[in-house]
């Protein structure tokens, strides 16, 4: 493409024809502030704290959409840019509960950096009449205070345009336009998934998750619990972002320190279960597709996806693989199996499970999942409460030591952890099934066609003689176009894996929320993945079912994959919700 | 043949004051005296001169009859229909001489317009596509289809200087040139017609739909002839629910004439048009707004670039102009672009339709040549101030414009000289203010409007008009210090130079022009806690005084806050704390004892 020269404070820059001027300014080293744009998800010129000048034009213009053309020249620091952005400031400062030293943001909110950055030296300037809003907090997983929403809809435009589901969105007009669902519906209401992907846009305190930290603390304080924690594969990829970490660090070392020295008792790895999944899954699979079921099998470890397959799809319901999630199933397990072998009461166990996601929070609660009266899980953390509880302990995260998790709930293969990345489950899944097709050792071990951050690859495998059709989609406005091809005819899969998550968990809505003024130039998707497949390439392990912690549980306890026992445990059944229930 | 057309105005301002009743009694006394055959009665739009409906008019005599009651139509039809005899009593008393009638055209309200936009309002039946075909109706969309290449009508356009009657005023010519121009992919464009009148105040766009709706089908096929369109779509809002019928059944016959579908005049041109409502939002007359919610999202503006003509319509090339700027067009076809061009002042050309309102006694709708000047209009063609009051200022361009003040009375009226001046064309709004008027106070009412119809998109709107309307608030209150006055002025230049859209970036101009002319009377309030125009109240208090106060009780009576007192024959004071300054007892002392300060 061709490059397009233009003029930034006066220096020539070249940058290719397209571009906006933040993304010029970017290459000459200016960061233009910004609040409301998310690259591709959210480009409305709304909130204008990127005002520049551009010679001739008539008044200020919005460099997050403005296109440059040959030979313009911008001005981005001129005392009315600057001056303009603070009055910006001011403005949505009016309008905004400050209760900034209390705010779950407070330290990482895009709103404070902002202020800080342009020097906001009065934030009362503009005192005036303030709409009080009531939280909502209707949805299992999360709260809504619109007194700290500043109405730069990245949350609506997330929902809407990635996940499809649309579920918030600008009521009202004018002073009075705020962001919440139809009817002013609580969320919980409405066909939202949970899937947070608007808490991790969301630049202010205005979303976030129910904190369940303290019930935490509670339970590891109790003398007559025992409080086991399991961590998702993709948690170890994102933790360290809130500690300085660069994007995508694998932290899984410090991460186990830290959990011992909250205090639980034991420290164990949702990677197990992970290929536990497969070892079900993979069964599943190969019922079906030798025994004429329902086809095309579709995954089921992501509960947003789950969830919106509910609400969606309803009538594709038979597709999803019965079996629970990891995280459930790891549950399912520590207070069966585990609590048999090590004497424990299982009713005195409280299990706890740090994830990327908040439709854990959700999932945990639905029916059809624990059994005699006790939850496969009791509370599910974000990483970002993870990270919050690490704080108040006063553990100094970098300073800690690398240990490694507790046995047997501990042991994974490289199969496990690929299970945070999209098109992770697929790749696990086909290293086992190809291997129980062809009995083959040492059959193939990357798939790397569904690797990736795309959000919908496909791919053909051809095994013994047999082709099996697979899919993979990440994000759930791309599993919509999937299924709606899927459904119309127009494609044909054996198996297909979705991830609610854009990306697939590494990316998921409990991860430490990134700044836009980063996520706008930077994959983090993709960066994150990178350590989970790192991990992977250095496992002795690969597939799951040569865990052999796996092994020792089919084989002491479960007898093969699919039996009775197993299904006792570790499936479970949909409810066709449909869009209003 | 008819011996005697009845025509009757259907348009809005007169059917709500009865017009429809009118027609039926009309109709039942002329079947009643058995002229049904010889007298037939024409449901017209609008002729403009709103405040003296319901108007009707009598050929071939051209008696003018204004503000006609039910009561009045057996007298007209024994007198004038049947006997041949006028009923001057009835006639609009400018039109009556000492020896008999005298023309419309040459009344003080009609002598100086020229009307080309409002051309056909209130001479034909705008139900009636055959009336419009007997009034050079698709003619001129018959020699741009048989006989002009599409570039060709693009220069005649652009010739006649056409600018934009939506407000700002954008060459029309030009717009339909970057439309045609885009032709990378051969695909769908669009051409869509903004009837989505919303200023307070105006409503010549709706009388030219009411009045004649032809006129904008025709224009916009053309217009879809020329950029290469075969979809037009004209986003009407619901509030003007005889317009939308209008056009309805316009559609409906332009269709069944062949005019609208496949294959019109026989070329091989196709072109539809389809009507999209608006639910009343403000905002949707800003183009960008306007085509988001034809496309069926919430209505709100979206950056520029794009501009429309590259990427407007669900993503697709879109003219879009405005009810009135199609209104030209057909006019300009047939009779040539020099011939527009003639009228008018040097950048602006034509005539423009300005809705007058306010402190004027002909209040309606005039189409005057670009270039009149203030004095004319309101003087001549609007009659005049009531009572003998001063003027003040004339507000144009409704909540986006300005208030012109008596010392720019002569300024001809034009794009330009009304940008330079601090106001601008607007939609044509036009309300005159006298010396009752706060000019605060009017301000702060455009504020009013502003804040309400905000999108509540880009922050310097949704919060920072908001802010000047407290400002203003509490200048009317007294409350403000010369500090604020400065802050609210700031904070005008700010959202001018950062709001997304045109309504926004103009927001700030009523109280921009009005600090501009009338900074005393701000600082008056401010300052002094004093309202010079006697209208905000809270500054205001009312005395009685004892001297000429003879102690008759009727403004004690009066009062609603029951905050006079006073023994009978006795002087009364007024309770300043209980007072709520409605004007009660002033108005109804019969000693001009009580004053406002």
């Amino acid at each position: 493409m061709a490059n397009v020269n233009i003029k930034i404070n006066g220096m020539a820059v070249s940058a290719p024809e397209g571009s906006t001027i933040l993304e010029a300014a970017k290459i000459a080293g200016i960061d233009i502030p910004t609040l409301c744009f998310l690259k591709d998800i959210n480009e409305i010129g709304a909130c204008r704290m990127c005002v520049v000048e551009v010679k001739g034009a008539r008044s200020l213009v919005a460099a997050c959409v403005y296109p440059i053309n040959e030979g313009m020249e911008v001005f981005t620091n001129t005392p009315k840019v600057l001056d303009s952005r603070k009055k910006t400031l001011q403005l949505i400062l009016s309008t905004h509960d400050r209760k900034c030293l209390s705010c779950v943001r407070s330290g990482n909110c895009e709103l404070q950096k902002l202020c800080r950055d342009l020097k906001v030296d009065d934030e009362h300037l503009y005192d005036g009449e303030r709409i009080e809003y009531e939280i909502d907090n209707s949805a299992a997983h999360m709260y809504r205070d619109n007194n700290k929403c500043v109405l730069c809809r990245r949350c609506s435009a997330v929902c809407d345009k990635i996940q499809g589901v649309g579920v918030i969105g600008a009521n009202e007009r004018g002073f009075k336009t705020n962001l919440s669902s139809a009817f002013e519906m609580g969320l919980g209401e409405t066909s939202c998934v949970s899937c947070g992907q608007c808490i991790a846009v969301c630049p202010t305190g205005a979303i976030s998750e129910k904190d369940n930290t303290n019930e935490v603390f509670a339970a590891i304080a109790d003398p007559e619990k025992v409080v086991l924690v399991q961590t998702a594969p993709a948690v170890r990829a994102g933790l360290g972002e809130a500690f300085g970490y660069p994007i995508g660090t694998n932290v899984e070392g410090k991460m186990v320190a830290a959990l011992r020295r909250l205090g639980f008792d034991k420290v164990f790895d949702t990677n197990f279960s992970a290929d536990l999944t497969i070892m079900e899954e993979a069964t599943e699979f190969l019922d079906r597709f030798s025994n004429g079921g329902v086809l095309p099998l579709i995954t089921s470890c992501s509960p947003g996806w789950v969830k919106y397959c509910e609400h969606y799809f309803p009538d594709m319901t038979e597709n999803l693989s019965s079996c629970k999630s990891p995280q459930q199933m790891f549950g399912a397990i520590a207070k069966s199996y585990y609590a048999e072998k090590m004497g424990i009461d299982p009713k005195s166990i409280v299990m706890v499970s740090i994830m990327p996601c908040t439709a854990k929070k959700f999932e945990i609660g639905r029916d059809d999942e624990g059994r005699d009266g006790m939850a496969d899980v009791d509370i599910a953390l974000t990483v970002r409460e993870l990270s919050r509880m690490i704080e108040r302990a006063g553990l100094n995260f970098s300073a800690l030591p690398d240990e490694e998790f507790d046995d047997p709930l501990g042991i994974y293969t490289g199969a496990g952890v690929i299970f945070g990345a999209t098109g992770g489950v697929m790749e696990a899944a086909l290293r086992t099934a190809v291997y129980k097709l062809t009995g083959d050792e040492a059959g193939p071990v990357d798939f790397t066609e569904v690797r990736g951050v795309e959000g919908i690859k496909e791919a053909t495998y051809n095994v013994n003689g047999t082709e099996v059709k697979v899919a993979v989609a990440s994000g759930l406005k791309n599993a919509k176009e999937l299924l709606t091809k899927v459904k119309n005819g127009e494609a044909n899969y054996h198996f297909i894996e979705i991830m609610g998550c854009p990306g697939g968990c590494v990316n998921g809505g409990g991860q430490p929320q990134v700044h836009a003024s980063i996520r706008n130039f930077t994959d983090i998707r993709a960066i994150r993945a990178k350590a989970l497949y790192d991990i992977d390439a250095a496992s002795k392990l690969r597939k799951s079912h040569e865990n052999p912690a796996i092994k020792e549980l089919y084989e002491t306890y479960l007898g093969e994959p699919g039996s009775h026992k197993a299904h006792e445990l570790l499936h479970t059944t949909y409810v066709k919700r449909g869009l209003y229930n | 043949m008819y011996r005697s057309h009845v025509l009757v105005c259907g348009g809005t301002g007169c059917t709500s004051s009865g017009s429809e009743e009118i027609i039926q009694a009309l109709q039942a006394e002329i079947d009643k005296n058995g002229l049904t055959s010889e007298v037939s009665v024409v449901k017209t739009g609008c002729h403009g001169l709103c405040a003296l409906g319901p108007i009707m008019i009598v050929y071939p005599e051209a008696s003018f009859y204004s503000m006609v009651k039910v009561e009045d139509i057996p007298e007209i039809v024994s007198e004038h229909l049947l006997k041949g005899r006028v009923v001057t009593r009835l006639l609009y008393n400018e039109t009556v001489t000492e020896d008999g009638m005298k023309s419309l055209s040459d009344t003080a309200f009609y002598k100086k317009q020229h009307r080309i936009a409002l051309r056909n309002c209130g001479v034909i039946n705008p139900e009636n596509i055959d009336e419009y075909i007997g009034t050079d109706g698709y003619q001129a969309l018959g020699k741009v289809l048989t006989e002009m290449t599409p570039d060709e009508v693009i220069q005649v356009v652009l010739d006649s200087g056409l600018r934009g009657r939506g407000g700002a005023g954008f060459p029309t010519g030009r717009k339909w040139q970057m439309a045609r121009n885009f032709v990378q992919d051969g695909g769908q464009k669009y051409v869509c017609c903004n009837a989505d009148e919303g200023d307070p105040g105006a409503f010549m766009d709706r009388s030219v739909l009411e009045g004649d709706p032809h006129v904008v089908l025709e224009a916009m096929t053309i217009a879809g002839y020329a950029i290469g369109a075969s979809q037009g779509y004209i986003y009407v809002r619901a509030e003007y629910p005889i317009a939308v019928e209008r056009l309805r059944i316009a559609i409906g016959q332009a269709r069944e004439y062949g005019l609208l579908g496949n294959n019109i005049f026989g070329t091989d041109f196709s072109f539809d048009i389809d009507l999209r409502l608006g639910a009343g939002a403000f905002v949707c007359g800003e183009e960008t707004a306007l085509m988001t919610s034809i496309e069926g999202n919430r209505g709100e503006p979206r950056p520029r670039p794009p501009f429309p003509a590259v990427k407007g319509l669900f993503a697709r090339p879109t003219i879009l102009n405005n009810v009135e700027t199609y209104a030209n067009i057909p006019q300009i076809i047939l009779h040539g672009a020099n011939w527009f061009a003639s009228m008018g002042t040097e950048k602006s050309k034509g005539t423009k339709v300005f809705a007058l309102g306010g402190k004027i006694n002909n209040t309606g709708l005039v189409e005057i040549p670009m270039g009149t000047t203030l004095r004319e209009v309101i003087e001549e063609i609007g009659g005049g101030i009531p009572d003998g009051k001063k003027f003040k200022a004339a507000q144009t361009g409704g909540p986006s414009g300005g208030c012109i003040p008596a010392e720019h009375y002569d300024v001809p009226i034009d794009y330009d000289n009304l940008l330079a001046i601090g106001s601008m064309m607007g939609s044509g709004g036009l309300i005159v203010m006298d010396e009752d008027n706060c000019m605060v106070d009017i301000a702060k009412f455009f504020l009013e409007f502003t804040v309400d119809e905000s999108c509540g998109k880009c922050t310097p709107c949704r919060v920072g008009t908001k802010r000047m309307y407290e400002m203003l608030d509490k200048i009317t209150k007294g409350q403000a210090t010369l500090e604020d006055l400065d802050k609210l002025e700031e904070l005008c230049y700010y959202i001018k130079e950062n709001a997304l859209c045109g309504l926004g970036q103009t927001a700030p101009n009523p109280v921009l022009s009005t600090l501009r002319y009338f900074r005393d009377e701000y600082v008056a309030h401010v300052v002094e806690k004093r309202c010079p125009a006697g209208v905000c109240k809270a500054l205001l208090s009312y005395t009685i005084d004892a001297d000429k106060c003879k102690g008759c009780t009727l403004c004690a009576r009066n009062c609603p806050a029951n905050a006079i007192t006073g023994a009978v024959k006795e002087p009364h004071v007024i309770d300043q704390s209980k007072c709520i300054k409605c004007g009660a007892c002033m108005e109804k002392c019969r000693f001009s004892a009580i004053s406002k300060k």
